[in-house]
């Protein structure tokens, strides 16, 4: 796996000085860059006195007050990330057991295909108004725009995936009967899920949008709510904390996502692995 | 280690072979009549549910009034100036994101050094939704086309970089060794070898990004007020026009069909020497 051919046979001292040095290169790789900006825009903020960009020391300072301190996590942090849950979750259910549905089916799919991608093509947050009308302003409301906008990328990667089943394994499947829920499982969903995952990444990046955009649109607590209040009482620092705030969660639950598709997929990458070493071969 | 996690993501990045769906010739004629009659029916479920009174008419007119709003629009020059406003927020910004993508990603792409420096920086900050950045937008430009353009860069600009930076890694590795071997300099090297092979990823990335533009473009209008479709469905909906509001929303749809469209018909035009254009072709 080592990139750099070491070339030192002799003694496990030179090993040692190698690997270190790896790993020292290693960590320079990865931290160096994001501490380098951070320690830039410290600096560089120190002594700002622009009203809206704030000194980085500053932000730090209050980010504990503000979030850590105060009841906000568990008020408003902790409803908009079950909301996010709850409306993502759903999307998974709807989006994967339409999308088998349509998938398999080439008539069905036909028929859908043109209202799917017209409704595809609406942009999500367009649809809170619409949302309002019928939900109000509650819960159910916000549940239902962060669905609305997730079950579109489930649903079509889905589809495309079940529809890309390989056919000798469909065949195979037929051969030795293998059929109801365990062709199910086993053959459709198990040969669509790296599309389906694809599926899910794109939608928690729509999921977190809306959820932000229902609580800035109308709401008494969550994350969209508060950041939306500090901007509109000029309490800029307060403001920055919760931009800062807001990307470390969607760094999160990407990351979150990411660990999922690893295990998940684990057989996916292998294969593609092997077919690509044997493509270099 | 790192190979696993960088991996080109399953779907989305290459430009798929596109259809391997039966192998025998399907009738293309009956899928369209198909996908007419699906539409239909759509049409007629939205225009029967509140004339049944399943739906009040008050939160879901029936297409019929719809249909009646959006000719009403139509003949508004007001309309027009909105869609205007949208479409060039859209255009501007996901021209700067492409522009800026293409550049840091064949800078980053090209020098090793620059890319493992930079690949955690990329992977921390593109998970970053934009909408994070709209009370910043609203304090330093208010209802600007610069609001606008914040958040549509910032969200289009990573999907760009992601897929230029997958795309020059996909160097085939024989054509690389060949271009070394005929001496072929910096220059010649990105033209003649880079470019082909990230062409088609980067158009992936373009496609994608033009659909996020136009999603960015509306919510920036419809949440901080910037003059576009965004902001009239903003008004529609407050005033109590609920006619107007869906014939709006289905403007936006219909604007978002166009991009697509738009975007796939570049993409074929562009890559039309590319073995998965052509092989579609053949068919």
């Amino acid at each position: 796996m080592a990139k750099r051919p070491s070339r030192q046979r002799s003694g496990v001292g030179r090993r040692i000085t190698a690997t270190l040095g790896r790993a020292l290169w290693w960590t320079a790789a990865v931290f160096g860059l994001p501490f380098g900006l951070l320690a830039l825009w410290w600096v560089l903020s120190a002594d700002s006195q622009t009203f809206y960009l704030p000194p980085l020391s500053e932000i730090l300072a209050s980010f504990d007050d503000v979030w850590l301190r105060s009841d906000r996590l568990r008020a408003d942090v902790l409803p908009s990330l079950l909301r996010l849950a709850a409306g993502f979750l759903l999307a998974v259910v709807v989006g994967v057991g339409l999308g088998v549905l349509i998938g398999s089916f080439r008539r069905v799919r036909a028929f859908c295909e043109p209202v799917l991608e017209f409704l595809r093509a609406v942009p999500p947050p367009v649809l809170v108004p619409v949302l309002m009308l019928f939900a109000g302003f509650g819960n159910t409301m916000k549940v239902l725009v962060v669905l609305s906008g997730c079950v579109w990328p489930i649903l079509l990667n889905t589809v495309e995936g079940v529809r890309a089943v390989d056919e000798v394994l469909t065949e195979t499947c037929r051969c030795y009967g293998i059929r109801g829920p365990a062709r199910l499982w086993h053959l459709v969903v198990r040969s669509a899920s790296p599309q389906i995952v694809t599926g899910l990444r794109q939608a928690l990046s729509v999921g977190i949008i809306l959820m932000v955009i229902s609580e800035m649109f109308a709401a008494n607590n969550g994350l969209g709510y508060t950041i939306t209040q500090f901007q509109r009482t000029f309490a800029v620092t307060d403001m920055w904390t919760g931009i800062l705030l807001l990307g470390l969660l969607g760094f999160l639950l990407a990351m979150l996502l990411r660990l999922f598709e690893r295990s998940a997929l684990r057989w996916y990458f292998g294969l593609r692995q092997s077919q690509r070493d044997d493509g270099q071969r | 280690m790192t190979r696993a996690a960088t991996a080109a993501p399953p779907a989305a990045t290459a430009p798929a072979p596109a259809g391997r769906s039966g192998g025998t010739g399907r009738p293309r004629g009956g899928n369209a009549l198909l996908g007419l009659l699906g539409f239909a029916a759509f049409l007629l479920v939205l225009e029967a549910v509140p004339r049944l009174g399943l739906v009040s008419a008050n939160y879901l007119p029936p297409t019929s009034e719809i249909a009646v709003a959006l000719g009403e629009l139509l003949g508004e020059p007001r309309f027009w100036t909105a869609v205007t406003d949208t479409l060039r927020g859209w255009f501007l910004g996901l021209a700067i994101a492409v522009a800026l993508g293409v550049l840091v990603g064949f800078a980053l792409g090209t020098v090793p050094v620059l890319r493992e420096f930079t690949a955690s920086t990329v992977e921390f900050l593109r998970p970053i939704p934009s909408v994070a950045l709209i009370p910043l937008a609203v304090l330093l430009f208010g209802t600007d086309l610069r609001s606008v353009l914040l958040l549509v860069v910032y969200a289009a600009f990573w999907q760009v970089l992601v897929q230029v930076l997958y795309g020059v890694r996909d160097v085939d590795p024989v054509a690389r060794d060949t271009a070394y071997t005929f001496g072929l300099g910096r220059w010649a090297r990105i033209r003649h070898l880079l470019w082909p092979t990230a062409l088609p990823y980067l158009l992936t990335g373009v496609r994608l990004a033009a659909a996020v533009a136009l999603i960015l473009a509306i919510t920036a209008e419809l949440i901080i007020g910037a003059p576009g479709l965004g902001n009239e469905i903003n008004r529609a909906q407050s005033g109590g026009a609920v006619d107007s509001m869906y014939a709006l929303i289905i403007v936006t749809g219909l604007l978002g069909v166009a991009v697509n469209v738009l975007a796939r018909q570049l993409e074929r035009a562009v890559l039309s020497w590319h073995p998965s254009v052509r092989a579609e072709g053949t068919r």
